[in-house]
């Protein structure tokens, strides 16, 4: 071995999969969309053993969804597997994690399993408010859906607007903040109006908003004066916007001023940090789960950490780009604990892409880094789309906001 | 066994390196991914530091028009973005 050259030792260490004194190191990621899956690759990469826990054997990504309510986009592009991760030497695991057991650092599984880790990533995304909304359970769902977790939800509200007759009335109704995709909510109304727009002239689509100020909010209002007027009517919190109400059975909202019947009513409710994260103590009493900006550790569960929507992640809205930023630094930052070395101070971007028609694109962008204690935007970066493009602009962006889906998906799924 | 340490040393040198890269380089491949049929936006894995460097000047100072990377941009220093096209060209 002495007779080995320095050249030789060097193209070793560049070909050979670097698994080394960590190799006995266990890290379990549970969650496998756009944060889980981009984290476990990152951490086979970086030389890790890596267990992915997902229950779903195909996941349906929520970016550009909105276009397949719409119709303007077949389904199949939603769906990917984790066949890739398996072939890379991830360890798939096709059940539900159920609890945490962080004293013993153990994953409970659905079957009773307990998975030992040394440093455990959470990726479990929302869960839906059914207690939140009177009236509005999963059985409602099931009348008036909320397609906010991309799957059969999603083919639901399609069909349902299929199905209306011209003339009907589309109900919307958006949740206060935090929730999933901020600006997402306004560019289903956009791609919604854009379909009663081309195939059901004489309907209406009414956006029942607990809010008053929005993500993109001056770009979204001039598109929608432009391209839908006197069509999609948004209503904010001080115009009496915010449902307090449901009922199924009357397919109909109520706010404090009065109930609005629809045809069709998308019914959008609070939400909070995905059940895993809840079970395991790592959220706190806003339902969201507070993170290290630097590990993104739990600031409750030492040796846990969470990515994605469910992480309270400062300014970083919650949106797919956010959560697979989030992942690699994640990995990063378990692959140096787990050397004894000290995390790098990072830096994140999230870009995230709006349609307000097919070939009409919006953006907003934002870098982050660690400051006081949280994810901090950086002075004099970021911002959104300018409200005076030409439509070649527009164009631009909603090309890219396809691009962006094409790679997103190909980094985290292969 | 001595030189057992120092592959070991430089394999954890390479490591540390390797991970995710420089602050902000994580983020990059969210858009800039491998190169696919049709696609607008430039891998940025093996692309020239030079190249990256120049980019992202010209999109700081506005001098090269952009939709969202003049936005990105300003986010980094010359320094940082030196990191990054350095850890990017020869991956």
């Amino acid at each position: 071995m002495t007779c080995l050259g320095r050249r030789a030792l060097l193209a070793g260490i560049a070909l050979a999969p670097p698994a080394l004194a960590q190799g006995e190191s266990r890290v379990v990621v549970v969650g496998g969309g756009f944060g889980g899956a981009t984290c476990a690759r990152a951490l086979k990469r970086a030389g890790l053993a890596v267990t992915l826990v997902e229950s779903e054997a195909t996941y349906a990504a929520c970016p550009l969804s909105n276009a397949v309510i719409a119709g303007t986009r077949p389904w199949e592009r939603q769906l990917f597997s984790h066949e890739a991760l398996e072939r890379e030497g991830i360890h798939l695991i096709r059940h539900a994690a159920t609890g945490v057991d962080a004293t013993a650092r153990r994953v409970v599984l659905g079957d009773g399993t307990r998975l030992p880790y040394d440093r455990l990533v959470l990726s479990p995304g929302i869960e839906l408010r059914f207690d939140a909304l009177p009236g509005y359970d999963e059985a409602a769902a099931e009348i008036m859906p909320h397609a906010w977790k991309a799957g059969p939800q999603t083919g639901l509200l399609r069909r349902q607007l299929e199905a209306m007759e011209d003339g009907g009335t589309v109900v919307m109704t958006v949740p206060a903040n935090p929730y999933r995709c901020p600006p997402g909510p306004y560019e289903r109304a956009s791609l919604i109006a854009h379909y009663l727009k081309t195939h059901k002239r004489r309907s209406k689509l009414l956006v029942l908003d607990a809010k008053d100020s929005f993500s993109k909010q001056r770009l979204f209002q001039s598109a929608w004066a432009e391209l839908y007027p006197g069509l999609l009517e948004h209503v904010p919190l001080s115009g009496g916007g915010r449902v307090v109400a449901v009922d199924a059975a009357a397919r109909s909202v109520s706010t404090e001023f009065g109930d609005h019947a629809g045809a069709v009513v998308n019914v959008i409710p609070p939400q909070r940090a995905g059940r895993i994260a809840r079970e395991a103590g790592a959220a706190d009493r806003s339902g969201w789960c507070p993170v290290d900006p630097v590990t993104f550790e739990s600031a409750l569960v030492p040796g846990l950490h969470v990515i994605g929507d469910a992480a309270i992640a400062g300014a970083m809205p919650k949106s797919a780009f956010s959560a697979a930023a989030q992942a690699r630094v994640c990995a990063a930052a378990v692959t140096s604990l787990l050397q004894d070395r000290a995390p790098a101070m990072p830096k994140l971007i999230n870009t995230c892409y709006s349609l307000v028609a097919p070939d009409y694109g919006i953006s907003v962008a934002g870098v982050y880094r660690p400051a006081d204690g949280v994810l901090a935007e950086v002075e004099g970066a970021g911002g959104t789309s300018p409200l005076d493009a030409p439509p070649a602009f527009r164009a631009l962006e909603a090309g890219y906001a396809e691009d962006w889906f094409g790679t997103a998906t190909a980094e985290a799924f292969g | 066994m001595p030189i057992r340490n120092t592959v070991a040393t430089l394999l954890a040198v390479a490591l540390g390196a390797a991970g995710e890269g420089p602050p902000g380089a994580a983020s990059c491949t969210g858009c800039h991914g491998n190169a696919r049929a049709g696609m607008a936006i430039p891998p940025i894995r093996g692309m020239p530091a030079e190249a990256i460097g120049a980019s992202m000047r010209a999109f700081r100072t506005g001098e090269r028009p952009a939709t969202v990377m003049d936005r990105i941009a300003k986010g980094f220093t010359e320094e940082e973005t030196q990191a990054i096209a350095s850890w990017f060209a020869p991956r």
